[in-house]
């Protein structure tokens, strides 16, 4: 598939001597949803400003749907939308009037249907003539969305899109942008929530201190790196876990009430059958079992953590 | 040079007519919005000093080149005027979404900064333009006046709004603070148009001061405007012109200068 956002070598260091981005390189494929995970002051919105033209490149370059960002920037602009992470708003504007300035700005003519769409689309239509200021934080979120989509763009960058969203308004806006996908918007998102990141993307990218650690298809990276976990509640609390079973990935709780066996749900021999018997023949009884699978939010952690 | 050569150069210079209709628009539509704020105030204030300066103490002053002292001060009120507001909206109108963190969109648009410039600055010195000549009608309430080169006057007016609309503009990027922003307007501008000879001909002050006034380039202003009015300066109004041009030009390098190196706009 055609690469969409290019990025080479992209460094950013900050007056102050932070080094925000470490020589990034990335490449976005047109029409998928694309999650970049990271921690706080990962560069996650340094790459995203740097991108769409808020911030100045130390070294690289970008190429947005095949235009250098910097020497083409009127080009590769207009493909762009961004919302970014802070609710940053014209209080006293409506609407309306916010959504017209902002295709305006971007150098398309009015066109009101397409502005009434996307309100619609956000629920924000019967708000039109509302003064900005008097809107909910929800509200304004979707009045920065409806902003970057003002201008029809084929790059979407959402940057944290549901920091302090509720749950309801989270799902509307996943739907919402699982429907622009399927009108051929590439979007980029940036997020803490790896709920956000396995429900929506097609491939995930990891940052950290600057520099990309791992870009996966999604559904790889679940299975690569996913693992199952079995709890063992136990009739008995054991003091500690009999030598003969130790060295298996085995933990016990510290309560001695639960016994938890880690092991790789991809691999051909989990190993269950033979700890059971071996449980079996120590007398090891247990009252009920339950078996979860890694979330992406632990193997995030795990690779931060790996890192530093 | 190929086909597509200059095609991809007549996109890259295709002027973004829409945005800066959108910024010039959003800017004007915020004075309609503040209109108590941005034309009431400056013409109740000009009144007051019409009645204050012409009618009360003008009427025992003594007519300067032969000009009377409630029509001589016409100029010199509406510069201050002029000066003030140009410097507070253009100043205004870029602090605003800096503060708001609104800044993003305009920094992330397919807009040049020939662009962004034209909006903003656009927009302030129309605002100017048009107080100005509220102020100009106000004034023929309380006092006679003449317009001996109203082209001059109408090329001064334009100019000393476009050019202090850029001052501000500057002045709404350097500041970090709403302090800073009423500093420059207030601590600056105000005395240099009170002591650039707003209420008196530069020719009434001893001869030390009237050297040091030349250096006051608000002087120029006021004098050059003032010939367009009565035919009568305290300096050369090609001096004057000149000036004021050359304030223009170094405004419009400072502006060019801060886009280029992204001076308090880009990290």
């Amino acid at each position: 598939m055609q690469s969409i956002i290019s990025v080479s070598g992209l460094t950013k260091t900050y007056a102050s001597g932070l080094h925000a981005l470490k020589s990034v390189d990335l490449d976005i494929r047109r029409g998928e949803i694309f999650a970049l995970l990271g921690p706080n002051g990962a560069g996650k919105t340094t790459l995203i400003n740097i991108i769409c033209g808020i911030v100045n490149p130390t070294r690289g370059f970008v190429l947005a749907d095949g235009h250098d960002i910097v020497r083409d920037y009127r080009a590769a602009r207009s493909k762009i939308g961004l919302v970014p992470q802070e609710l940053s708003t014209d209080m006293f504007e409506s609407v309306w009037g916010t959504v017209s300035f902002s295709r305006g700005l971007f150098g398309r003519p009015p066109d009101p249907a397409h502005l009434e769409k996307v309100l619609r689309d956000l629920s924000l239509w019967d708000r039109r003539d509302a003064k900005i200021m008097t809107l909910s934080g929800g509200m304004k979120r979707r009045v920065l969305i409806a902003k970057a989509l003002a201008h029809e763009p084929q790059i979407l960058f959402l940057d944290e899109p549901t920091a302090g969203v509720d749950v309801e308004l989270r799902r509307a806006m996943w739907d919402m942008v699982r429907s622009l996908r399927q009108s051929g918007v590439t979007i980029i998102l940036t997020t803490h929530y790896i709920e956000e990141a396995e429900e929506m993307a097609d491939r995930i990218g990891v940052i950290s201190k600057g520099e990309i650690i791992l870009v996966e298809e999604k559904t790889v990276l679940m299975d690569k790196l996913g693992r199952k976990k079995l709890t063992l509640h136990l009739r008995q609390p054991l003091a500690s876990i009999p030598p003969e079973l130790s060295g298996t990935e085995l933990e016990l709780s510290a309560d001695g009430h639960e016994l938890v066996y880690t092991f790789d749900a991809q691999g051909k021999r989990t190993g269950i059958a033979g700890l059971l018997r071996r449980l079996g023949e120590h007398g090891i009884d247990f009252k009920d079992l339950q078996t979860t699978e890694t979330s992406l939010e632990e193997i995030f952690v795990s690779l931060v953590r790996s890192r530093s | 040079m190929s086909v597509a050569a200059l095609q991809v150069n007549a996109r890259a210079m295709r002027v973004n007519v829409h945005a800066i209709r959108a910024i010039y628009t959003f800017e004007l539509a915020r004075t309609w919005r503040t209109l108590l704020q941005s034309i009431a105030s400056p013409v109740i204030s000009t009144s007051l000093y019409f009645i204050v300066f012409g009618a009360a103490i003008g009427s025992r002053m003594t007519a300067i080149d032969g000009v009377s002292y409630g029509a001589f001060i016409v100029p010199g009120l509406i510069m201050l005027s002029i000066l003030t507001e140009s410097i507070s909206n253009a100043s205004f109108g870029i602090y605003m979404p800096r503060f708001a963190g609104t800044i993003y969109e305009v920094l992330s648009a397919p807009i040049s900064v020939l662009e962004i410039v034209l909006g903003y600055v656009g927009a302030a010195a129309t605002k100017s333009v048009i107080l100005g000549t509220i102020i100009l009608l106000t004034a023929r309430l309380f006092v006679d006046f003449t317009i001996l080169h109203p082209l001059w006057m109408i090329a001064f007016l334009i100019l000393t709004s476009v050019a202090f609309s850029f001052f501000g503009f500057i002045v709404g990027v350097w500041a970090d603070g709403w302090e800073k922003l009423q500093m420059v307007p207030m601590l600056i501008v105000t005395p240099l148009t009170f002591l650039g000879g707003s209420f008196y001909s530069i020719n009434m002050l001893p001869p030390l001061w009237q050297k040091i006034a030349l250096f006051n380039p608000v002087v120029y202003l006021i004098s050059g405007f003032r010939w367009s009015f009565y035919g009568v300066a305290d300096v050369n109004v090609v001096v004057s012109f000149g000036m004021t041009l050359l304030f223009l030009i170094l405004c419009a390098a400072a502006v060019q200068w801060i886009f280029r190196t992204g001076y308090r706009l880009k990290a």
